[in-house]
């Protein structure tokens, strides 16, 4: 202990490090190629505090300050406390529900002082470590559906929450733990599963219902054609095939009609539709307009995806340079500074930048999953694949969004976009990863 | 099992790089190979702003600006910046109500949004925007901005200078892409003729605008502005204070004026009856006074002295006489008896002279303006042996006079001149099957029958006379500010044109002598000048017009044309007045003083009272408050089917409150005959024939 608290470098991956400051930088940078204003007194600003770039940057020192803590602590705290760390994360949410300020639609916000609080978004690193936690048990034997139930509800709870907090973007982030899941011996099966699904809803909604349920019947029909002996072997496989097929054209039919029109909120159905480039005609038979939506978070989709494409496709190869983007520069891309940073980056900095940053992302992911192989403690390993889950979903959707190939649902550039939250977040998951794996020839539990 | 799970590690490195490989596509695609979104970018964020350069003055011969630049002021709003405005107090400055306050904002919204200006009201009258600049800072959100109009200082010219307005789709489909919807260009007059030397160039700075339509700033630092080059200056012949008088004597009366330098072809001055203030048509208030002056029925817009076209009557014949000398046909000697009206043909033509020898020779014949020798001596020129016939001499004739730039277009600098008519010989053949001879057209020697000619063409006729032989096709510009090579719409005013040329000075002495005798002894003895020599020619036309369907003849038109001194002709000029009778009469005493006050300089003190007398006659023809009073109440009627408001309708039915409202015909009937009722009603209530007691059946 004595040598280890002499020296608490050792065993940090500085690759991992080296990414990290990187990332923030081109953060603090791109806020300020999005937010500075002609004739702005840089430094005053920093000194007082004023501008998005320099609270960020200052966000950026605290984040640093918490990640020397983290450093700092055992291991094993993070091991000993992760059950304790998710309860707290559910009683946040919790808490949400009598004491939360509506802001911008959402319901998911706490406020006190001058802070905002979502705990939707902390509670991605409880999950990460009560999913390992719980899978690094000796009793657990993930074989079984039991345990892949728990497994699943421990990740699921916050979503739940979260949908009912009116947040449903925050909620598909925890889907992302079934990677976790399929790493540590979740059967295929239900990956595959869950793809067919999403194919099957996008289906839905591309092709006209009887035609989709004519293709559907003709798969079942040529499944059981070419499986015919089997099953006459076993009549039980027909059994299946029908309940499949039966199962599909339900969903079909009913539950995503019913999902779109009763549960989802009419401007995420929109958002779903812009991105799949149809247009929403509600039950009512009206087209949707941007005064009918109850929300008004960052209202019309279809306009943030359409300037919020047009601004990367402008960059071209070599980009305009900073400050030099007319789309970022003059405020045609709505949320540029949080959800849509990547555009101030594609116009500033053109197909070189983007690549350039993609790589980043792309080398931290596969650091992240080579670190998570060498970990001899099982707890390990499922954290750094929950911290490469989160980090791979966010990167992926907001990326995804802003260049139109899926929906906008507002989910921040993890540590680029503006906002001391998902930085300190983002920063504490890195870091105890980072930990664990100094830690690595320890077996935790 | 573990061993298992550890080929899934990379089955979520496949994941994540086949998601990362698709993201990397779609940035090639937009970034690489989709060259539209940098154009969407720039449309988005440039916005190219016209720099309008200030339109190129317009001088008179002495160096006085006749029409110029001034600033006036718009009042601007900005809707989103509309914060505590004592709205009430605005509306009384600018003297309107609450509503039209808020219909006005509505608009601005409606057109420009919330964000950027948009015009409240334009072109502030002088008090309206002293009474603003006040108290402007009590509104925020209201501008006054500054904006370029013309101005006509001498109140004079409108017909010469023109006026400005907005491109309409021909000018600009005419302009293949040059001028852009909301450019301003010249409609008629100097200001179109010469619309490509006096707009200038414009320029273009490159703003940036935000998401909002805000200009925030200059493009790239301003690199690829350009800057406005000013429209350059005319300077024309003009002699504005004789415009200002003769447009003074023509007040109240229908026809035209024109004075010409006979040595340059320069127009000193040109008015046409009835006229109006060009300041009328720039300012406020100018599509208001637009619409007045359109629905006018004596046309005030209409410049009678290029496009009113008259029977030259009487004026013409020194005219004929050069024909026929120059074609060797007569000499200054030639005379010919008569005895009150020329027989030659089955047809008399009356003269007004009947002593022996009042056409003796030529000169006495002009002095005299005797109907016999210029009918006769037209025959003798179309029939000449040498043609061969009528027809032929009748086209050697029609060529003098086309080269005379009678019966074609003169080509002054002015826009849609009118060509007046000498017909071509096909045309007597249409109209007489064939079969015509010098009697069939015999009048056109003494400028009647199908002959229709311009004041212009008039005043230039004169200028030959004057010149012995040649002319300068008449034109207002004698120079542009820099002139180039490449301005080669002035290289048609410098020809000298030269259509008579076997005419003896003598013969010209002749025919100038007869023309002076006539100021000093005949029917233009009110043209007189004191020390100086006035050679003149009076005309009275027939005077014969459609109304209400029947060819009537009304009073005859006086024509009056003239040149002085003499021995060196310094201005030559044409009258016409509509309906005034003999040429003595009323267009003789305007170009009189028209010639005392460009020759003089100014006028002697016992011609004002002249002048005022002239200014002060009214001689605008009956008809034409009937003509009104039709339009009106037609107009008002079926603005009344179109919108069932009768408000402007009642003003026309206000006497007859029994009479039927829907008027079966299209026009407001026709109330029944009320002599009593006032002189307007009269007009209004009489049937034609009523009121014009001598019907003449063509």
């Amino acid at each position: 202990m004595s040598a280890r608290n002499a020296d608490i470098s050792k065993g940090i991956d500085w690759l991992l490090v080296g990414l990290y400051m990187i990332l923030c930088a081109i953060g603090v940078l791109s806020i300020f190629g999005a937010t500075y204003k002609e004739g702005e007194n840089i430094i005053q600003s920093f000194t007082a505090f004023q501008t998005d770039y320099s609270k960020q940057f200052y966000f950026w020192i605290l984040a640093m300050v918490v990640a020397i803590a983290i450093l700092v602590t055992d291991s094993k705290f993070f091991t000993a406390t992760a059950n304790l760390w998710y309860a707290f994360g559910i009683l946040l949410l919790l808490l949400v529900f009598p004491f939360h300020t509506e802001i911008k639609g959402t319901r998911s916000i706490i406020r006190f002082g001058g802070f905002q609080l979502q705990p939707a978004d902390l509670c991605k690193v409880f999950v990460a470590l009560a999913l390992a936690k719980y899978l690094s048990r000796v009793e657990t034997d993930f074989s079984k559906t039991r345990s892949q139930l728990i497994a699943t509800a421990i990740a699921l709870a916050p979503a739940i929450m979260s949908i009912l907090q009116q947040e449903t973007g925050l909620a598909l982030v925890y889907f992302s733990f079934f990677l976790v899941m399929f790493r540590e011996g979740l059967p295929a099966g239900i990956l595959i599963i869950g793809f067919s699904f999403a194919v099957l809803v996008v289906a839905t909604l591309l092709l006209d219902p009887n035609t989709l349920a004519l293709i559907l019947t003709g798969i079942a029909l040529v499944a059981i054609y070419i499986l015919r002996k089997q099953i006459k072997r076993k009549k039980q496989l027909l059994v299946t095939i029908v309940g499949i097929w039966m199962v599909c054209v339900g969903i079909q039919r009913f539950l995503v009609p019913y999902v779109f029109e009763s549960v989802l909120q009419p401007y995420q159905v929109k958002r779903i539709y812009d991105t799949i480039g149809k247009d929403y005609v509600p039950a009512g038979g009206t087209v949707l307009l941007e005064e009918a939506t109850p929300r008004k978070k960052d209202d019309g989709g279809d306009y943030n995806v359409k300037q919020s494409k047009i601004a990367i496709g402008s960059g071209g190869f070599a980009g305009k340079g900073l400050l030099k983007g007319t789309q970022t520069r003059y405020d045609f891309v709505p949320e540029q500074r949080t959800d849509f940073i990547f555009c101030t980056i594609g116009e500033g900095f053109g197909f070189v930048g983007s690549f350039l940053l993609m790589g980043v992302y792309f080398v931290l992911l596969m650091r992240i999953v080579t670190i998570a192989e060498r970990q001899r403690s099982v707890f390990s390993r499922a954290y750094a694949y929950g911290v490469a889950s989160v980090l791979f979903f966010h990167i992926a959707i907001n990326i995804c969004m802003t260049i139109g190939l899926a929906p906008v649902i507002g989910i921040p550039l993890p540590f680029i976009s503006y906002g001391g939250t998902s930085l300190l977040t983002f920063t504490a998951a890195l870091f105890i990863l980072i930990r664990l794996d100094a830690d690595r020839q320890m077996v935790l539990r | 099992m573990s061993v298992f799970n550890q080929s899934r590690s990379t089955v979520i490195r496949f994941i994540i790089a086949g998601v990362f490989l698709i993201i990397v596509a779609q940035l090639v695609n937009l970034q690489l190979f989709s060259s539209k979104y940098e154009a969407l970018a720039f449309n988005n964020a440039v916005y190219p702003k016209v720099r309008y350069p200030d339109r190129g003055i317009i001088y008179d011969r002495k160096g006085k600006a006749i029409l110029n630049n001034t600033i006036m002021f718009d009042l601007e709003v900005t809707p989103s910046q509309i914060k505590g405005v004592d709205t009430n107090f605005l509306c009384k400055l600018v003297e309107i109500d609450t509503a039209e306050f808020k219909k006005r904002i509505v608009t601005a919204i409606l057109k420009n949004g919330r964000y950027r200006p948009s015009i409240f009201e334009d072109l502030l009258t002088p008090e309206m925007h002293a009474r603003l600049e006040e108290n402007i800072y009590k509104f925020p959100g209201f501008a006054l901005v500054e904006r370029p109009v013309r101005v006509y200082p001498y109140n004079a010219a409108a017909h010469i200078m023109g006026y400005i307005g907005e491109a309409d789709s021909g000018n600009i489909k005419r302009s293949s892409g040059f001028y852009r919807l909301g450019d301003y260009v010249g409609k008629t007059g100097l200001e179109a003729f010469y619309e490509r030397v006096l707009m200038g160039k414009r320029g273009v700075e490159y703003m940036i605008k935000d998401n909002k339509n805000r200009l925030v700033g200059k493009y790239e630092n301003g690199v690829y502005d350009t800057a406005a080059l000013a429209g350059r200056n005319l300077r024309t012949y003009i002699d504005i204070e004789l415009q200002q008088l003769a447009e003074k004597l023509m007040q109240g009366k229908v026809g035209a004026a024109v004075a010409i330098e006979p040595q340059t072809g320069g127009i000193l001055s040109m008015v046409s009856g009835p006229n109006f203030d060009p300041n009328m048509l720039t300012g406020p208030n100018k599509q208001k006074n637009f619409n007045k002056l359109f629905l006018d029925v004596s046309s005030p817009l209409l410049n009678r002295a290029i496009k009113g076209q008259y029977p030259p009557g009487s004026t013409f014949k020194p005219l004929g006489a050069l024909v026929a000398l120059d074609e060797g046909i007569i000499t200054p000697s030639f005379g010919v008896g008569c005895g009150g009206a020329y027989y030659g043909c089955s047809r008399p033509v009356k003269c007004t002279h009947k002593n022996a020898g009042h056409a003796a020779n030529l000169r006495l014949a002009i002095a005299n303006s005797c109907n016999s020798y210029f009918t006769h001596i037209y025959r003798l020129s179309v029939d000449a042996a040498k043609y061969k016939g009528v027809k032929n001499g009748y086209q050697k004739w029609k060529g003098y006079l086309n080269a005379f730039d009678l019966g074609v277009r003169v080509g002054v600098d002015l826009p849609s001149e009118d060509r007046g008519n000498v017909p071509d010989s096909s045309v007597y053949n249409k109209v007489y099957r064939n079969s015509w001879n010098s009697c069939t057209n015999l009048t056109l020697g003494i400028g009647q029958d199908m002959m229709l000619a311009t004041p212009l063409q008039l005043a230039n006729s004169m200028c030959i006379v004057a010149n012995k032989g040649y002319y300068y096709t008449p034109h207002f510009v004698q120079k542009i500010d820099d002139e180039t090579a490449a301005d080669t719409i002035m290289n048609a005013f410098r020809i000298k044109h030269e259509p008579l040329t076997g005419i003896s000075d003598d013969a010209y002495e002749a025919v100038i002598s007869g023309m002076q005798d006539v100021v000093e002894i005949g029917t233009a003895k009110m043209a007189r000048l004191p020390g100086i020599n006035v050679c003149a020619k009076t005309g009275t036309a027939e005077n014969y017009r459609v109304i209400e369907g029947k060819r009537t003849k009304l009073k005859d038109n006086s024509v009056f044309v003239c040149f002085a001194p003499r021995e060196n002709p310094k201005i030559a000029i044409a009258v016409i007045v509509e309906n005034a009778g003999y040429g003595g009469t009323w267009a003789g005493p305007i170009a009189a003083l028209m010639m005392e006050k460009y020759l003089n300089d100014t006028l002697r003190t016992e011609r004002l009272k002249e002048v005022e007398r002239i200014a002060a006659a009214n001689l605008l023809p009956d008809y034409l408050v009937r003509e009104q009073y039709k339009a009106d109440s037609t107009r008002a009627y079926n603005w009344f089917k179109m919108t069932k408001d009768s408000s402007v309708l009642q003003r026309f039915l206000k006497k007859e409150p029994k009479k039927d409202t829907a008027p079966a015909k299209g026009t407001t009937p026709a109330p029944k005959p009320d002599i009593r009722t006032t002189y307007l009603r009269l007009e209004a209530i009489l049937p034609e024939h009523f009121y014009f007691t001598k019907p003449i059946q063509s």
